[in-house]
This record gives C-alpha cells, structure tokens and sequence, in this order.
C-alpha cells in the first residue's frame, strides 16, 4: 500500500495547503457583523474544482491498483510479460492527442476557430486510434499465448490497461459532445472552460498511462527496488 | 443590558440575485421524479435508503430468532443465516447509513446551510440518486437470483466468499453483491462531487469555512474521505469479479474444493484484506463524522448555547478525517501480520482517541449550564453521547493487539461495533429527522410518539448490545449459526442470548412507530412554522417552508455572524440568525 500512501500524502499536502489559506485559527465568535469572506473576486468555475476533486478520485483509483499489482508481485507465480513493441506507438499517439488538446485551448482562447476544431478533430481521432490500438496489443499478446487468466502479469496487464481505457472511453464522449459544441455555437465562454477541462483530463491520463507504462514493461520495479536499496 | 440595534456596522446590502442557471422542471415527472432540486433528490435517498434498511432490520430479527431459538424456526437454515448476516451487514453499513447521512442529509442540508440555491451539479446529482437505486435494486436481486444472495460475510473475504461452501459463492449471489457496490460507488462519486464542490464554491456571501455548522463540517469531511477510500472497495470489487468470472487469480490461492484442484493459484487473500480495509476504516468515520457535526448542531440548538470550542471541532473533524486512513490493518491483526507493523496500527488507532475524545468533552462542555431543552432531537443527542463514548471505550480494548486477538471472533466485537458504528449514528438520524422534518414538510412530528419510539429505541438497543460484551468476553464466538453443545458455554448465554432476541423484536418493531409517525404527521402533525427551534443556520431562515425549488427567493441570503449565536447577553432574544447583520459596537463588545 505504499505507492497509495504517497499519492495520500500528496493529496493531503493539497489540502493542507488549502485549509492553510482558510483562516481556520480564526475566531468567528468574534468576527461579527461583517460579510467579507476572504475569497478571490474571480473564483475558479465550479467545474473546474469538480474536475480537480474527480481527478483525485480517478488517481486514487490507479494509485490503489498500482499498490495491488506490487502487492501481488511479491508471490512466486508472477511471470512476466513481454510488452509488444507497437504500445511505443500508443504512447505517441495519447500524447498527440494530449499535445492536440493544449493546441486547442490556446487556439480557442484566441478565437482562432477553425484551428481549435481542427485541434479537437486530431485528439477525437486520436483517442480512438489509442483505443484502436491498445485492442491490438490485447490481441496481439492473446494470439502468443499470453491470456488474461493465465499469469497474474497477464491479468493485471488486461485489467489495467482495461480500467485507463474506460476512462479514455469516457473522456472521448466529453470531447465528441465539446466538439459538436463548437461546431454548433462556436468557442463561447462555456465551450472554452470545456475544451481547457478536456485537455486537463487527457493530460492527466496520459500521464496516469505513461507510470501505468512504466510498471508494465518492469522499469517501475527497478526503480522501486533502487529507492528501497537506497533506504536500506 | 445594552441597546442592540440591527442594521449598523459593516452591513453589506445584499447581493443582486445571480443570473444562475437554474433548471426548472416543467412537468410532475421531472418535479418529482426526475427532479434536479437537491432537496426532492435528498428525499429520495432517504426513502430508499430507508426501505431497503427495513429489509435489514427484518433480516438482523430472522438471525436473533435463530440464536434465541435455535431449531425453533425451520424459516433460518444455516445457510440462510450467513445470507441474512452478510446481507444485513452491507445493507446497513452502506446504502443505509452512508447513502443516509451524505446522500440523504447532504443532499438536503448543505445547499441550503450553506446558502446555496441547489448543488452545483444538478444533473450529475439526479444521476448519482438512480444509479444508487439500481445498485439497490441489483442488491435486492440477488434474494430472487438462484442460489439466493451471497453469504460470504459483509467483508466478502475470499478464498471462501467464492468457494462453493459459501451461499451464492458459485451462483450469482457474489455476482450481483459486487456488481451491486461497484454501481454504488460509480453513483457515489457523482454525488460526492457536488457535496464536495458546493461545500467549496457554492458558499452565501460571507459564509467563511469558519461560519459553517459543524454538520456541513462533518458532511463535507466525510465526502472527501468517502471519494479517496470508496476506489478502494472498487478496485477489490473488479479484481474479484475477474477472480470468480473470468478466472484469473488476484485473490484466490491454490486451492483444492471436495477433493478437486480448482484452476486458482498463487493469489493473495491479504490483499484482498488491505484494500477492503483501506476502504472499511475510512468507511466507519464516514459514518461518524456528519453524526458527529449533525449531533454538535442538535446539542447546541436545544441547549440554547454556543457550541464549546468551534475552533477544537473543526480541527478535530479534520484530524480524525485524516487519521482514519492510516488505520486500517487494525483489522487485520489475526491475518498474521508482522508485529511491528501491528504496533504502528495500534498505536495510530489509539492517537484518533485524542481527537473523538476532544469532541466529547465539547458535546458535554456545551451542555455544561446550558438551558436544556429535553425535545427529542436533544433526547436523541443525549443517547447518542452516552452510547458513542460507550462504544468507543471498547474500541480502545480492540485497538490493543493483545486484547484484541482473544477478542476478535467474539461476541464483543459485534457489541462494539454496533455501538459505535450501528446504534450511535442511528440515534443522530433518528434525532436528526426530529430536527429537520419541520422543515422539510412544515409540520412538526408528534411529540408522543417520539418519546414511545425514543425510549424503547434507546433502553432497547442497550438491552441488546450490551449483554453481548459479557458473552464476548465469556468467549461466545460470533458468525455462529449455533452454538450446539459447547463447554465453556454456560447455560446463561442461551437464557441471555434470548433475552436479547426479544430485545431486538422489540426496537425492531419500535421503529414502525417511526414510520407511522412520518406519515401521519405530514398530514395531521402540528404547524411548524419556519423556525420552530429557535434556531440560528440558514436552512430556517428560507423565506417559506418547506423551502421551494431555488431555496431563497429572490436574494441570496448574506451571513454576517457564525452559526452558534445562542444566548448572546443583551440581544433581544436568545438566538440570532446568521444571516441577520451586526449589531451596535457597543453590544458586541459587551457580549464578548
């Protein structure tokens, strides 16, 4: 549970910060009569916190699976597997898609419209070649013999990739709603929170898949055993 | 006495009422049905949640008549026994008393506490009530699937949770059950997100964080903990799911089932125990903490005073919030675990004493010459003191590795949670329906029978916890279907074992004066008025009630003071609202 226990220690430092700018060793018996309430004059848009806190949720998800998978590793009758070559080429294509999303926004905040819907056009199509592709690498590992119930690697491999693709999945039905958005109506004040928290959601997964990359192909656990020589 | 005038000082005029886009129903369906308006959502958490707990409370009867009565009642076989243990178990620890508290009470108290004008979600709030009532009814299904619901126990621990030893272990029972909680915790979220981020953004002018009643304090905290430790249960869930549907082997070791090697191996059971932990503990205090701020609101009000040392509270939700994830594996100490890694979790167990007890200390300081009204809500206050500090002494026996180990498959850990976690939230939700259904029908419940309902409540479920730490302590195993002949059981524990069973027909059957008293008084009960207590938060300042979809009219209110402004020398009575503006120097100074 340890890798859980750092990203908890993250998130607590975020909230420790946070409750750090409430004033919470105020008094409020004392602070009588007076409506100021210590809040920026231009708060961030609700969604965007929502975002936040559901991006905490979503990482605590991986966080407690990549604790799972350490766990399990530890017992004798882990086997591993051998990464096909092309998820290199899934990599590039979540991060052009991650890449096409930041165009976006800039674009869409400086109203050049048909950039920005071209931008969001790549990542659609991106994302849905990521989801393409990461099908191949299910078949292609299923077709050398490597099934999901037949090693514990296996197992966490598909259940792992399966989980982040889900949420690629969900994540394309935000974008394809943002997208007929603005072909509809444009890059008005709404369209752009969407398109800046779509790009925040795709960056955040491409990150969650490069440590998820990371500790399929092992080189999660050479680190891992480094730090703990380290500390021993 | 000094003069206090309102309206002087720093007042700020009220804010222009925002353009918000607020949703308007414009049919019975989606006023009623389909409704975005957190409050109606709210009563539909409460009401599901309160059906599906009856449907507990009768199984938790049909397993004491089997231990009062053993092979009296051919209905409870031993395998039906184990169903209505795992079953009323998960009922209520999950979608009654979590989807109650931050479903049902979030849903209804934090817009309108904190001064909103709904959830700044509404759609996704909709949503998070039908997917909760789906993991409901997929839970409720699995009584009618073949084989009948799983009866693997409310941890669901495997191997044995899907083995065929096990009830619904090889049919669909565990299917459905943890179908049913990745369903919960999918609605969960969506839910969470607007408590959590209306708590954030969704603030009245001048409500600081420091001005919320300690219920938005507890309700908020316990949301933040429910979406950090509820992926937890998710990820056990899935990984089971795979286990006992596709065949992999996450938990389930190496194992041979009546003479048959099942194709399983080299899958750890632990983990299984760590994750559902990592969730189980956090769980326990999402439970605690909106009764904790629920019942810190309901002691303040009906004793008409401050509540003692906000700041303390506060800090405290926050503490214990924290703590309670580094917890876990103490309940885990009879996996075998290394015993330094016990004496961590003891030692962390026995720290989150220091904040509760802060807490009791201020429940008890706040009564302390305060001008105590015994209505109900404070009766149920009052109850829930004694019973949480009870519980909570045995709490500290079970925190200690030594003392818990002999204990841990006795008696005495069912009478120390259900103290702790069953009975003690219980009676804030009882105290808190007493408080707040004036204000969500307009009428007050009847005062007689509240008090029938309170004191066999209240006498009754000591009736029936208590004896169970002595029969723990004599070594009376729990998860038994029967205890046959056994030698080191004297015949007392069968005469007080029935004692208990009748114990619980009886507050079980307490709680239908509950209900009839709901209903009845929604028709019958007395006027309320919109401030029936006297009480300071916004929620009974609305300008009609029951408050109507968009809660304030036409202006937002503003909050100028916090939310226990009871008994402040030289004002003109003994409460002042929060939003009501400041007065005259001179008068606060003298009321500091």
């Amino acid at each position: 549970m340890s890798i859980m226990l750092i990203f908890l220690t993250a998130i607590a430092a975020v909230i420790v910060w946070w409750l750090a700018q409430q004033r919470l060793a105020s008094k409020p018996w004392l602070e009588v009569g007076h409506a100021r309430d210590h809040r920026r004059a231009a708060p961030l848009p609700a969604a965007k916190v929502g975002l936040g806190v559901f991006l905490a949720v979503v990482g605590s998800l991986f966080a407690l699976s990549f604790s799972a998978y350490f766990m399990r590793m530890a017992s004798s009758d882990w086997g591993t597997l051998p990464l096909p070559g092309f998820l290199w080429i899934n990599t590039a294509i979540l991060a052009l898609a991650s890449a096409a999303l930041y165009w976006t926004k800039l674009n869409a905040e400086r109203q050049h419209g048909e950039a920005a819907r071209t931008g969001l056009l790549v990542a659609l199509a991106a994302g849905l070649a990521f989801l393409v592709g990461q099908l191949f690498a299910w078949r292609a590992l299923a077709n050398a013999g490597y099934l999901l119930a037949g090693n514990p690697a296996n197992s966490f491999f598909y259940m792992l990739t399966g989980l982040h693709g889900l949420h690629i999945l969900g994540g394309l039905a935000a974008l394809g709603r943002v997208t007929v958005h603005a072909s509809d109506a444009g890059f008005d004040r709404r369209t752009r929170l969407s398109v800046e928290l779509c790009a925040i959601y795709w960056h955040f997964m491409l990150a969650v898949w490069l440590v998820l990359f990371a500790l399929l192909s092992g080189w999660a656990t050479e680190v891992v055993v480094f730090c703990r020589q380290l500390l021993t | 006495m000094v003069d206090v005038r309102s309206g002087l000082g720093e007042a700020l005029p009220p804010p222009e009422v925002e353009d918000v886009e607020l949703y308007h129903p414009h049919s019975w369906w989606t006023r009623y049905v389909f409704s975005q308006d957190a409050k109606i959502i709210a009563i539909q958490y409460a009401t599901t949640a309160i059906a599906i707990g009856m449907v507990a409370l009768v199984l938790s009867w049909l397993m004491r008549l089997q231990l009062g009565f053993p092979d009296t009642f051919q209905l409870v076989d031993a395998e039906a026994y184990y169903q209505f243990i795992t079953m009323h178990g998960m009922i209520m620890v999950i979608y009654l008393l979590t989807a109650l508290f931050l479903g049902g009470f979030g849903n209804y108290l934090i817009p309108l506490m904190v001064g909103a004008r709904d959830m700044v979600f509404p759609y996704a709030n909709m949503l998070s009530y039908w997917i909760y009532l789906l993991a409901v009814l997929v839970l409720v299904a699995s009584f009618f699937a073949p084989g009948g619901p799983t009866g693997a126990g409310w941890t669901l621990y495997p191997p044995q949770a899907l083995l065929s030893g096990t009830p619904g272990g090889k049919d669909w029972g565990i299917i459905l059950m943890l179908s049913s909680l990745i369903i919960f915790i999918i609605g969960f979220t969506m839910g969470g997100l607007n408590y959590v981020v209306t708590v954030l953004q969704g603030r009245a002018r001048g409500m600081t964080l420091m001005r919320m009643p300690l219920t938005v304090w507890g309700i908020f905290t316990a949301t933040v903990m429910a979406l950090l430790a509820f992926p937890a249960l998710f990820v056990a869930c899935v990984m089971m799911l795979f286990d006992r549907l596709l065949g992999t082997s996450f938990f389930m070791p190496a194992i041979v089932e009546m003479g048959e090697q099942l194709p399983y191996g080299g899958g750890s059971p632990i983990l299984f125990q760590h994750l559902f932990w990592f969730f189980g503990h956090p769980e326990v205090y999402i439970v605690a903490l909106p009764a904790f701020g629920i019942v810190s609101d309901l002691i303040s009000t009906h004793a008409r005073k401050n509540i003692f040392g906000y700041r303390m509270m506060v800090w405290a939700i926050v503490i214990i919030g924290g703590l309670s994830f580094v917890v876990w594996a103490h309940h885990m100490y009879v996996s075998g675990m290394n015993p330094y890694f016990g004496f961590f979790f003891a030692t962390t167990t026995l720290i989150i004493a220091v904040p509760t007890a802060i807490k009791v200390y201020n429940w008890v300081l706040t009564l302390w010459r305060g001008n105590i009204h015994l209505t109900l809500p404070m009766l149920f206050a009052l109850a829930f003191i004694v019973t949480f500090v009870n519980g909570g002494l045995t709490g500290l026996f079970l925190g200690n590795v030594v003392v818990d180990v002999p204990l841990s498959d006795t008696m005495f850990v069912v009478a120390h949670f259900h103290m702790v976690m069953g009975v003690a939230p219980i009676l804030v939700i009882f105290g808190a329906i007493y408080h707040w259904y004036p204000k969500i029908t307009g009428r007050m419940l009847d005062e007689t029978l509240g008090q029938i309902h309170f004191w066999i409540t209240f006498i009754g479920a000591y009736g029936i916890f208590f004896p169970m730490h002595y029969l723990g302590l004599i070594g009376v195993p729990r998860r038994y279907y029967e205890l046959g002949e056994t030698a080191f059981v004297p015949d007392s524990v069968h005469t007080l074992n029935a004692f208990i069973s009748i114990m619980a027909l009886i507050v079980g059957a307490a709680q239908i004066v509950l209900l009839f008293n709901l209903v009845w008084s929604l028709r019958h009960g007395r006027e309320a008025g919109g401030n029936p207590w006297r009480a300071t938060t916004l929620e009974w300042q609305t300008p009609e009630t029951p408050p109507p979809h968009g809660n304030w009219g036409k202006e937002l209110p503003v909050v100028y003071r916090w939310a226990y402004d009871y008994s402040v020398p030289g004002a003109p009575e003994d409460f002042i609202p929060q939003n009501q503006p400041a007065p005259s120097r001179v008068s606060h100074e003298a009321a500091s």
